[in-house]
């Protein structure tokens, strides 16, 4: 769907060397390149052409100009669901990141509690993401939920039945389940550190939170990028979870721009406008995935090790 | 239409829904240029149908018998779960890979086959075969007929919605079953005080909140006022008529009339039918597919006869006929029309000899339904649940008007537009007016 970031293509070098040598690593590409010609570009001209058709997934296709994109534009389901997309994307952005990284910064510390713990942790990744929804469904029913069953009011609420409430479920369940992924990132990115540096920070008398602001969040910097672009990105594809939990629901309140897509191609028969909103999707994917490498600085490849 | 278990839904929407980007959007689109002849391969007729307790096995049983008994014409049977086979059929269908034999639910799906040129006209065989004809429920070939043809056998069973109730619940307040809508306004702040929800509902499928304004909208202003809407008048859903039904509704919601957080709930998981069981709600419109659930999961609720069950009361001032009723009026077998000859002749004597044969009929009967067939009502006095069964043949045989659902009814496109809408209605979030503005503006699509 939106997954197909671009391909970081080796940047021609001048280096009369490497060019000698890339004509050879060239061919290694070839397997990937295939693929992803044949899965994800080819799809994705497909679906280019089909939104400029109508066709009801069951008759002939008629070519129809721009009735799709007139429809789908005109919509005022659209702008909501892109709101809605941009809420889930923002909100569990906002949850996952200071907590992945503080579990991800404990965990790298080598003592064997927390190596327990980072099995621990890592546990909701393992669970898909249907099952933990039809798992969280059942606990926050409010009639024989877990607010019910113990008894205590406070969980007893419309948690799937109220705009804010759901959208909030979400992003709860969605934090759940990636916050381990994220954290594993970090754990590596955090591992990388030299401790000479820690070592010479401590002879200068900084404490913990000062290590950590100066020395662990700078040098992170880049893993920061690369988790917020999994997740910003990620975020564009929660279908799964979302079509099982609320449905879209209450009302249209969490139809994000997938859940959008999939009702209106494989429920209402409407390819057209729905291959429509699957462009939309990919141009919003792509978009967000350039921001964020212009984000990281012009050049990826400079060392992170400056001053060592 | 099955609605049940959990699994069905949720797991195989999400096989589908995993392809359901750019990549299977592309698939697809290679579909209608193929048109070879109908799928099962060369010679032998296929059937798909659904899984799922009881249905697969007298199926299954119905295919079985006819093989035996025609060893050179047989049929191949594949099983599909619910919303698997919606989809799979429909692509099926589009890639001109139909099977013989279409499984269906008629109405809006049927037509959008009919308008592809997907399935044969069956009117001139049911001419030619009336005993076939004759002997099913007239009201079940409504959702069969388009623009005044039939396109598919019904079969199967009948399953109307109707009203069950706790009679615990009503002892508790020493009240009797609603005979009117004021008396179920007025029964709504008692039961309430006894902390009881007056109605169970699983909100968020929409489709349960959908058969509340099937009757409402029937009782109020008859079968005609739907009845425009689906035959594409300009502006059916600001009727009058309409608006009331819909302002009714959204009062029965502000009176809490029921159950605290319905929109978290849904029917897949059966808690709506927990609800009444359990003794938290008092009463719960639903299929009458939801009484074996009841039974198996109710403990002594059923076999103790607490449940209760009418056809939903009439409303002061309405003039729908009170016998009408809702729901689905049978299941539906189509022939498709890039099957052989052959196969299509296969298919035609199994229609005749198979399907709802006598062993059949019992088997449906056996698994507490009512088959579509007449008469059958001679069958039923001898069983467990005879006094329910009995009521569903009553309840189907005498409706003036059985309607079928809304959303089978109209188009896949409308039937959408639908959902969503009712949905809204029920969260308060849209008055009754922008109600019929959205849906106007679908009519005919």
């Amino acid at each position: 769907m939106t997954a197909f970031a671009p391909p970081a293509g080796p940047r021609a070098s001048s280096d009369p060397a490497s060019r000698g040598r890339s004509g050879a690593v060239g061919w290694l590409a070839v397997p990937a390149l295939v693929a992803f010609v044949a899965f994800g570009v080819v799809p994705l001209i497909g679906v280019l052409a089909l939104s400029f058709t109508t066709w009801d997934s069951i008759g002939a296709i008629r070519p129809t100009g721009f009735d799709s994109w007139r429809a789908v534009l005109t919509d005022p389901g659209l702008p909501h669901a892109l709101w809605v997309t941009f809420e889930v994307m923002a909100l569990s952005w906002l949850v996952q990141t200071p907590i992945s990284l503080l579990i991800g910064v404990f965990l790298a510390g080598r003592h064997r509690y927390r190596e327990l713990l980072a099995v621990l942790y890592f546990i909701p990744l393992l669970l898909s993401a249907a099952a933990i929804a039809i798992t969280y469904k059942a606990l926050l029913d409010p009639n024989f939920g877990l607010g019910a069953g113990l008894g205590v009011p406070l969980l007893v609420q419309d948690w799937l039945g109220r705009p804010g409430l759901a959208m909030g479920v979400i992003v709860f369940v969605v934090s759940w389940q990636w916050i381990p992924f994220h954290s594993l990132i970090y754990q590596s990115g955090a591992r990388q550190i030299p401790r000479a540096m820690y070592e010479a920070a401590e002879l200068d008398g900084a404490g913990r939170v000062r290590q950590f602001l100066s020395i662990t969040l700078p040098q992170l910097k880049y893993t920061i990028i690369t988790s917020s672009t999994l997740m910003v990105v990620g975020s564009l594809t929660f279908f799964d979870l979302i079509f099982v939990l609320t449905e879209g629901g209450p009302g249209d309140a969490t139809r994000v721009l997938a859940l959008d897509m999939y009702k209106r191609g494989f429920q209402a028969n409407l390819m057209g406008p729905a291959s429509g909103i699957a462009v939309i999707l990919v141009l919003v994917g792509l978009a967000l995935a350039l921001l964020l490498r212009r984000l990281g600085g012009r050049d990826q490849s400079a060392s992170q090790l400056e001053g060592m | 239409m099955e609605r049940t278990t959990i699994s069905r839904r949720t797991f195989l929407n999400l096989a589908v829904g995993a392809g359901a980007g750019a990549a299977l959007a592309a698939c697809g689109s290679s579909g209608p240029t193929g048109s070879t002849g109908g799928g099962g391969g060369a010679g032998s007729t296929s059937y798909w149908f659904l899984t799922g307790a009881p249905g697969e096995a007298i199926r299954q049983g119905s295919v079985d018998r006819f093989n035996q008994a025609n060893p050179d014409t047989q049929i191949k049977a594949t099983t599909f779960q619910n919303d698997a086979y919606k989809t799979k059929i429909k692509t099926a269908i589009g890639a001109g890979q139909a099977p013989t034999i279409i499984w269906g639910w008629g109405g809006g799906g049927l037509k959008s086959y009919v308008d592809a040129g997907q399935v044969d006209d069956l009117t001139g065989w049911f001419g030619e075969n009336a005993a076939v004809r004759d002997r099913l429920f007239p009201s079940s070939f409504g959702a069969a007929t388009i623009d005044g043809k039939i396109y598919a056998m019904p079969a199967e069973t009948v399953q109307p919605i109707v009203l069950f109730y706790d009679k615990r619940a009503f002892d508790k307040i020493k009240a009797e079953p609603p005979q009117s809508w004021d008396d179920i306004m007025a029964l709504v702040p008692k039961f309430n005080a006894a902390n009881i929800a007056p109605f169970s509902l699983g909100g968020q499928s929409r489709w349960t909140n959908m058969m509340w304004l099937e009757f409402l909208f029937d009782r109020i202003g008859g079968a005609e006022v739907f009845q425009a809407v689906f035959d594409g008048e300009k502006d059916a859903w600001s009727n009058p008529k309409s608006i009331e039904a819909l302002t009714r509704m959204q009062d029965l919601i502000k009176a809490d009339g029921f159950v605290k957080g319905f929109s978290s709930i849904t029917a897949d998981s059966n808690a709506d039918q927990a609800l009444l069981y359990t003794g938290r709600a008092a009463m719960m419109l639903h299929g009458t597919w939801t009484y074996g659930g009841m039974k198996a999961d109710g403990g002594d609720f059923v076999s103790g006869g607490n449940l209760g069950w009418m056809n939903f009361p009439p409303v002061e001032g309405g003039t729908g006929d009170p016998s009408d009723t809702v729901g689905n009026p049978g299941q539906y077998l189509s022939i498709s029309s890039k099957a052989t000859a052959e196969q299509k002749e296969t298919a035609k004597k199994f229609f005749t000899e198979a399907v709802l044969s006598d062993a059949e009929v019992q088997a449906w009967i056996d698994a507490g339904s009512v088959p579509i067939v007449k008469g059958s009502e001679s069958k039923l006095a001898g069983t467990a649940d005879a006094e329910f069964l009995n009521f569903v043949y009553e309840t189907s045989a005498n409706a003036k008007v059985f309607a079928q659902s809304w959303d089978q009814a109209l188009s896949p496109t409308a039937a959408e537009k639908l959902l969503d809408n009712i949905a809204q209605l029920f969260q308060l979030s849209i008055t009754p007016q922008q109600y019929a503005a959205n849906m106007n503006g679908v009519i005919g699509q």
